[in-house]
């Protein structure tokens, strides 16, 4: 985080010692700016934040643990496979069987930490590249959704009708327009940031990240640690898959898919190293938010939406780009004074 | 000297991985306040021994006695409970964290109440960087620097200071001058005297002879995982040392070459260009 010491106040410092976070802001501004160009009215009003801000609290949700695993130095590929486990879960305990939606959320829930159990055992126990595993559990939970789904409720979408009071802490449309989703999203921030800036453990992801070896001779317990991370990020994508069941009613089998890049390139635009042990819950935000508003602006801004994903892939090589040169300013501070 | 107990002590100390015998017959001492220094080429077992005294490997055969108590370590945690603290070429710091942040990685210091609980940022840069000035590295005043701004020298300090404020009463230095210039490399052997000054045990691993005899009390030159010679300081001279290390059989033209390098080089190797000499 950027408070400023004593000795060097707040000035250029600042933005030194966090230069991700501020090439992430002059982005941000550049590509909203360059949208409400080209959206207009529409785009800058309520319609306009209302769209890019849903998909932002929902692909905002699973980048923060994303992000926390990739500063640790592994990558979470099945998340893209726990959503639609983890609405499939809900909707066939709540829908199919009839039981309380409570349950049906836990049910949900509880997925999401069992695949992120699994996960984080397998990478912390083994050699192999978290990468590979968290393919091969994308696979296995995939299989199992659509074999069990198929199995028990005859087809690869299940309804469901949530009790009014889920339905308000899950899936309300605040105003009729703003998902509640964005209000967890705020929760999730705060406790991510939490965490990684702010309480003990933050250190210990960045050691993990920056030199595993030295983290586990330094004492830190660097199992438990990537166990945590994966079940947190098993639990924000079940969190986000449960979310989507309450809001919409039905859940999908196919669904989720586009979560797996999108968070991960949320998380790069937002300065997050690829190689791990450096980033920031405040990059990570607004790379979240930058995504997002690409991601819908273009709907708005009359363009073919398929320039889109060229606008989203040159944001991601530039973001690379100047996070590496932005690094290196970091790394050179302090060192030229004496 | 003879009557003091060792800090730390190896008695006949085997390591075999299966059929394969990496040492034989191990048998080290080393004082508070006394540097020992181990040689040896590449391949000599010197990281073998290393891993055995951290608590890495456990001996096949014979005895670590600390304080003259024997010790069994099952893993490396054991071995720095009872203050062997092991220094790795590089430091074993973290590039891209903050001065305060890696010295205390694993060790927070904290204040207020579970579960919230806050990393204390301002009382960790301020014990971090006292503890390096304290070892002569005045250049190192804000510990809010990311380690990897830091000189190979100053990281080596940074290491070793950390290393002595947890507790460490025996450090293993492993290579610490290997990757560094002669500045920086003078740079650590000062840290080391330091460290000797402190009372620590020190065993400084290195194939710079240059280097073992400037803060060496005690030698030992390694050779195919075992011990060829074992000397204090003063007993042999720079050529016989290098003549040990070489493989024991004085080759009069391996000789000349090392001569020829160390001429030209100053005892050194190749100088590596580090980010803040800049």
């Amino acid at each position: 985080m950027s408070r400023p010491t004593a000795r060097h106040g707040v000035g250029l410092s600042v933005f030194q010692r966090r230069p991700e976070v501020t090439g992430g802001l002059i982005g941000l501004v550049v590509v909203y700016a360059f949208f409400a160009y080209l959206g207009g009215s529409v785009f800058m009003q309520a319609p306009g934040w209302s769209s890019f801000l849903s998909v932002a609290a929902e692909v905002g949700i699973i980048a923060l643990p994303v992000g926390l695993l990739m500063i640790a130095g592994e990558l979470d590929i099945s998340v893209g496979a726990i959503l639609p486990a983890a609405s499939l879960t809900t909707a066939v305990i709540s829908g199919h069987y009839d039981l309380p939606t409570y349950m049906g959320i836990a049910g949900g829930l509880a997925v999401g930490v069992i695949v992120g159990y699994v996960n984080g055992l397998l990478v912390s126990r083994t050699k192999i590249p978290s990468l590979i595993i968290t393919v091969g559990t994308m696979f296995g939970t995939m299989g199992l959704t659509l074999g069990l789904t198929i199995m028990i409720a005859g087809s690869t979408g299940v309804f469901m009708t949530p009790d009014p009071i889920s339905k308000a802490l899950l899936g309300q449309f605040i105003g009729g327009m703003f998902r509640v989703t964005m209000v967890w999203w705020v929760l999730f921030i705060v406790v991510v940031f939490y965490i990684l800036h702010i309480s003990p453990w933050g250190n210990w992801i960045f050691a993990v990240g920056g030199d595993p070896e030295s983290a586990r001779n330094a004492g830190i317990p660097t199992r438990r640690v990537t166990v945590g991370l994966y079940m947190l990020s098993g639990f924000a994508a079940a969190f986000v898959g449960v979310s989507q069941v309450i809001t919409f009613q039905s859940a999908q089998v196919a669904a989720g898919q586009s979560f797996i890049f999108n968070s991960i390139m949320c998380v790069v635009i937002g300065g997050v190293l690829l190689t791990g042990g450096a980033g920031s819950v405040i990059g990570i935000v607004i790379g979240t938010l930058t995504f997002s508003i690409v991601n819908q602006g273009i709907f708005f801004s009359g363009l073919d939406p398929n320039y889109g994903s060229i606008i989203i892939g040159v944001l991601l090589l530039a973001a690379v780009l100047s996070n590496d040169t932005f690094r290196n300013i970091a790394l050179r501070y302090g060192s030229k004074k004496s | 000297m003879s009557n003091q107990t060792p800090v730390i002590e190896l008695r006949n100390v085997d390591k075999s991985f299966g059929p394969i015998d990496v040492l034989h017959e191990i048998s080290l001492k080393v004082n508070a306040g006394e540097v020992l220094c181990l040689l040896g080429d590449n391949g000599a077992g010197k990281s073998t021994l290393i891993k055995t005294l951290a608590g890495v490997h456990s001996p096949t055969r014979g005895q670590i006695l600390l304080d003259g108590k024997p010790m069994r370590f099952s893993r490396p945690k054991d071995a720095q409970e009872k203050g062997i603290a092991t220094v790795h070429q590089f430091g074993g710091t973290f590039p891209l964290m903050t001065i305060g942040r890696s010295f205390f990685a694993g060790v927070e210091p904290t204040k207020g109440i579970w579960p919230f609980k806050v990393f204390d940022r301002s009382k960790a840069n301020q014990i971090a960087v006292k503890a390096v000035q304290d070892f002569g590295i005045t250049r190192i005043d804000d510990g809010d620097r990311l380690v990897g701004g830091l000189s190979g020298g100053e990281r080596q300090s940074l290491a070793i200071a950390r290393a002595v404020h947890f507790g460490a009463r025996v450090l293993i230095l492993d290579e610490p001058t290997a990757a560094l210039g002669v500045k920086q490399a003078a740079h650590v052997l000062r840290i080391v005297n330091e460290a000797k000054r402190r009372g620590l045990a020190v065993i400084f691993i290195t194939h710079q002879v240059m280097h073992a005899m400037a803060v060496g009390d005690h030698f030992a030159v390694l050779i195919r995982g075992a011990i060829a010679a074992d000397f204090r300081k003063g007993e042999k001279s720079r050529e016989e040392i290098t003549d040990l290390m070489a493989g024991g059989e004085t080759m009069s033209d391996l000789e000349a070459q090392i001569e020829g390098y160390m001429e030209t080089h100053d005892g050194h190797p190749p100088q590596v260009a580090s980010q803040s000499d800049a």
